[in-house]
């Protein structure tokens, strides 16, 4: 194991980098803000690799740990460690951070160094949310990612940017405010612990459970986002640009889903199972319902968020059907999209640089002029439906075999999103990219250039990998999920 | 006939003497200096405030000593607060001095005296164990303020303000000086530490005495400014010249903490039942009203203004939680998180009224909202230092509003009142908007002129480094987090 302080070098190596980038200052200095930008977010994703390459897989506890004193007035630690569960998350996310200092390359050409800084200084905070192990450095990173998010969107986002941008602030700060709230009962009842690994230790009876439980559950399901509190996500995703829209879908939404594994339903076990129905219930509305209203939306933005939705939908679907297979599928389902939505939004993202538009209607027959990206954009929208061989099926077809396991209709209604996630990804697909060239502006595309080239092949590996030779992901979750579902099996209850 | 006349100990109030032979100085000296600029005279106060502060560091002893026949107390809390005092001020003075020199009314030496005849005052409360000391500093105070306000004598707005403030400053004191008979009448004590131990004895008449606590509590609402005794505190910090607003909304909330915490802490900490009920009704009024009502506002001192009844109102949260049913285990923890709050609260807003200042230039205030956009584009610096200073009033990580209102939550949830803390934070989120609103202004709009900022670079530097305070102490809040804790420990 590396002596290096390799969980404090992901979170922070980004975030020194971005201030250095911030520090380029005008855009008389862009080109030198992007080179360090992408220097920063290789730098970052370098020093992750160790943590896969050097994670034991037998041992379902907390590896990498660093544990300083922070605040001790309020025993507060600087608590870092990474199980199966969340080490996947780090290296996705110093991963997709490379991709998004390079979808923004020569795109953005306004505060470029503003723009990098913000988006590196997200990834480490990210990292900071994946990594910690104390309940109120956890916080303190989650509300900080904020800040960024707001700044990407508002700043260089679309017409309507403000709105979302205020939006998507509001509707997660006022879930993690309560959250914020249920942190301080947990540090009062464990008589003066931030420390989550003791809380999940902590025996509580079920009425505190539940409490913790809704407010836990507020928290994340805003940020997951869950039915019915996603609206802020199409508004965030359609205003966002496009580096935004991937980190948003890629990363930002899995640090809810990562919170249920985390807090839910190891603080509250008995609360979960009890109320396990009703996230299922709300999963598989997500699932069903978003799943049909994306199939009828106009902007392809919004119609990939609305897709994000259903599929987010199934991971917390996964997870509270507390079998391995559930979990590992949902982790899977996580990781999977996180490539392919990221995908799928700069695919998008390329076609608006060019037209200008994400209204479906605006194109059709986009094959014709661009035949290399309409290959690429194919896999990713196949994957997107959950083809076999594409990273998409891994998991949702794990999934859905944990649910037969627990309930037909319940499998039977989350299986229709395999039917529903083809109608919605194929026909904009068809509209967008087949067909006779509809107009002056498709007429005028040019084919995606060698760093767009790049950019997609990179990421079609990754989800090709994953499709086929899923075990080197899976392997390491095992240990650890087993471990939290042994740790949920055992009521708090005294 | 001075047969029993003892010298007191003067020297716990050496700081105070020395702070008021040297106003008087310099109110002489000014006299004497031609210079319009009047350098010397600045200079003098800020030295004065550094030998203050010396004088205070050289002679704090850690331990508790009454002097002037027990009506002046010298303890941790009180070493520590004016400390923070003198350091507000200090940086007060820097941030004023370019807004004085650019407008000719107030370019005059009384300015700085009254400032230090204010810090005087300040002091005093401060240091004050019982009423009459606690009254005397508080006019001391108040009177310098009003004269302050009305500074800029052809001003319509600061006119009116100074009426405002000194009619409704003057109701106040009435309402406080009443309160105080009344707990005289039922403890026959002016003593604060005389009363404490009368009501633990319990042979106090209760009707009397709450009755008279209703007052009490009503003055120093009005003092801190707290719904439904706000009124003046929109108005003041609109209509006073803004370095003025700066002087108010920064060290009289040091002050005021003190006050508070002598008379319903030190003193009447036996009917802490009943004040605190009252002080939850304020804060949560407070707390609704101030995020509101600064939802509405298009003038930055004004939002600012109704932010600051919020913050009281919050702040107020943590000397509500002190005493659980008679148990008062978890005082010292409740008591360090409102004096932590007051402490991170000056810091933040003396850095957003020091940037309503640095924007302005003669015939120029920077204070409506509109002032501030693309401000991004005109100086990405002094924008990135401004969205640290709202996102710490919001209470947004890393920043030190957030450990701020971490710490009083904390108490009031450690104290049980679950409803509270929840109440808070649903009152923070609506405040999150209005500052989100300003970054709004200075990142997402576009500027109305583009020109490069202009400001000293004294001016420059300083609100940097307040900036930057704010910024590090979000990162490192143990330090003075454990002070206030310590301070509180060794004198309550």
């Amino acid at each position: 194991m590396s002596t290096y302080p390799l969980l404090s070098l992901a979170i922070w190596i980004p975030i020194v980098a971005g201030l250095v980038v911030l520090a380029t200052g005008n855009d008389r200095n862009a080109p030198l803000a992007r080179m360090l930008a992408l220097v920063g977010a290789i730098a970052g994703f370098f020093v992750t690799i160790p943590l896969w390459t050097g994670f034991d897989p037998a041992n379902g506890g907390m590896q990498f740990v660093e544990l300083h004193n922070w605040i001790p007035r309020f025993n507060i630690n600087y608590h870092l460690g990474v199980d199966g569960i969340s080490m996947l998350f780090v290296v996705l996310n110093a991963f997709i951070t490379i991709i998004v200092v390079a979808a923004g390359w020569e795109v953005i050409e306004n505060k470029v160094a503003q723009y990098n800084a913000a988006f590196l200084i997200m990834s480490g905070l990210m990292n900071g949310i994946f990594t910690s192990l104390d309940g109120v450095l956890f916080y303190v990173f989650f509300e900080a990612s904020l800040i960024p998010m707001y700044l990407i969107i508002g700043v260089w986002g679309g017409p309507n940017r403000v709105y979302a941008a205020f939006k998507f602030f509001l509707y997660t700060l006022f879930g993690s405010l309560l959250f914020l709230v249920a942190l301080m009962y947990l540090f009062v009842q464990s008589g003066g612990s931030f420390s989550i690994l003791e809380w999940h230790k902590l025996p509580l009876g079920l009425s505190p459970q539940i409490w913790l439980f809704l407010a836990f559950l507020v928290a994340f399901a805003v940020k997951v986002p869950m039915w019915p509190v996603h609206t802020w996500l199409p508004d965030a995703h359609v205003e966002a640009p496009t580096g935004g829209s991937i980190v948003l879908a890629a990363i930002a939404l899995k640090l809810g889903a990562y919170g249920f594994l985390r807090f839910s339903l190891p603080i509250a076990p008995d609360a979960s199972h009890e109320l396990s129905s009703l996230v299922i219930a709300l999963s598989l509305i997500a699932v069903v319902y978003i799943g049909f209203v994306a199939l009828v939306q106009a902007d392809m933005k919004k119609l990939v968020a609305y897709s994000s939705i259903a599929h987010m939908g199934f991971v917390t679907l996964g997870f509270f059907m507390f079998s391995a297979m559930g979990i590992e599928g949902a982790l899977v389902q996580m990781i999977s999209h996180g490539f392919v939505s990221g995908a799928m939004f700069f695919c998008i993202g390329v076609m608006y640089d060019r037209v200008h538009s994400r209204q479906i209607a605006d194109y059709g027959g986009v094959v014709n002029t661009m035949p290399k990206f309409a290959a690429l954009f194919m896999l990713f929208t196949m994957a997107n439906a959950g083809l076999p061989a594409t990273s998409g099926f891994v998991g949702e077809f794990m999934v859905i075999l944990g649910a037969v396991k627990l309930n037909f209709w319940v499998a039977f209604a989350a299986a229709s999103s395999m039917v529903l996630g083809a109608a919605y990804s194929l026909w904009m697909y068809k509209r967008v990219i087949f067909g006779d060239v509809a107009n002056d502006h498709v007429k005028e595309l040019t084919d995606i250039n060698g760093r767009e080239f790049l950019i997609l092949s990179v990421l079609a590996i990754c989800t090709l990998w994953m499709g086929i030779y899923p075990q080197p992901f899976t392997d390491v979750m095992h240990a650890s999920v087993n471990d939290l579902l042994r740790h949920v099996a055992i009521s708090k209850i005294q | 006939m001075f047969d029993n006349f003892v010298v007191p100990d003067l020297l716990p109030a050496a700081p105070e003497i020395f702070v008021a032979v040297m106003a008087l100085a310099i109110l002489l000296i000014d006299l004497l200096v031609k210079d319009s600029r009047r350098t010397a005279i600045f200079a003098l106060t800020q030295l004065t405030l550094v030998g203050a502060a010396v004088i205070q560091f050289m002679t704090s002893t850690g331990e508790v000593s009454y002097t002037f026949s027990n009506m002046f107390v010298d303890d941790l809390m009180s070493d520590l607060l004016k400390l923070f005092l003198y350091m507000t001020v200090l940086v007060v003075m820097f941030y004023s001095r370019g807004y004085v020199l650019d407008r000719e009314a107030m370019n005059k030496g009384e300015y700085y005296v009254l400032a230090l005849f204010a810090t005087l005052g300040m002091m005093v409360m401060i240091s004050a164990n019982s009423f009459v000391t606690i009254y005397v500093g508080l006019e001391l105070l108040s009177l310098s303020l009003y004269a302050m306000v009305a500074m800029n004598r052809d001003s319509v707005v600061s006119t009116e303000a100074a009426m405002k403030y000194f009619v409704l400053g003057a109701l106040a004191s009435g309402l406080l000086l009443y309160g105080m008979s009344m707990i005289y009448g039922a403890t026959g004590s002016l003593e604060i530490t005389g009363i404490a131990e009368r009501l633990y004895a319990g042979d106090a008449n209760k009707t009397v005495l709450v009755f008279g606590l209703v007052f009490l509590v009503s003055g120093l609402a009005f003092k801190l400014g707290v719904v439904p005794f706000h009124m003046w505190i929109p108005d003041v910090y609109h209509g006073a010249p803004t370095s003025v607003t700066l002087f108010i909304g920064s060290a009289p909330k040091l002050a005021a903490f003190a006050i508070v915490m002598r008379l319903l802490v030190n003193g009447l900490i036996t009917l802490a039942q009943d004040w605190q009920a009252m002080l939850i009704i304020l804060s949560v009024l407070s707390m609704a009203i101030g995020n509101l009502a600064a939802i509405a506002q298009t003038n930055l001192k004004r939002m600012l203004a109704y932010s600051a009844i919020s913050h009281m109102g919050f702040m107020l949260l943590g000397i509500t939680t002190g005493v659980v049913s008679g148990d008062a285990r978890y005082a010292l923890n409740a008591y360090s998180s409102a004096m932590f709050y007051v402490v991170a609260y000056v810091l933040t807003t003396a850095a957003a009224f020091g940037m309503i200042l640095m924007m302005a230039h003669a015939g120029f205030e920077a204070d409506n909202l509109d002032d501030y956009k693309g401000l991004n584009r005109r100086s990405p610096w002094f924008a990135g230092i401004m969205l640290m200073v709202m996102f710490s009033m919001a209470g947004i990580p890393f920043f030190v509003g957030f450990f701020a209102k971490f710490s009083v939550l904390q108490a009031v949830v450690a104290a049980g009142y679950m409803w509270l803390a929840i109440v808070a934070v649903l009152f923070s989120l609506i405040g999150a908007f209005y500052y989100l609103r300003v970054v709004k202004l200075m990142y997402f709009d576009a500027p109305a002129d583009d020109s490069p900022l202009q400001a000293t670079t004294d001016m420059r530097i300083l609100i940097s480094a307040n900036g930057l305070a704010v910024a590090l102490l979000g990162l490192f809040p143990q330090v003075i987090m454990s002070l206030c804790a310590y301070a509180l420990l060794r004198s309550l």
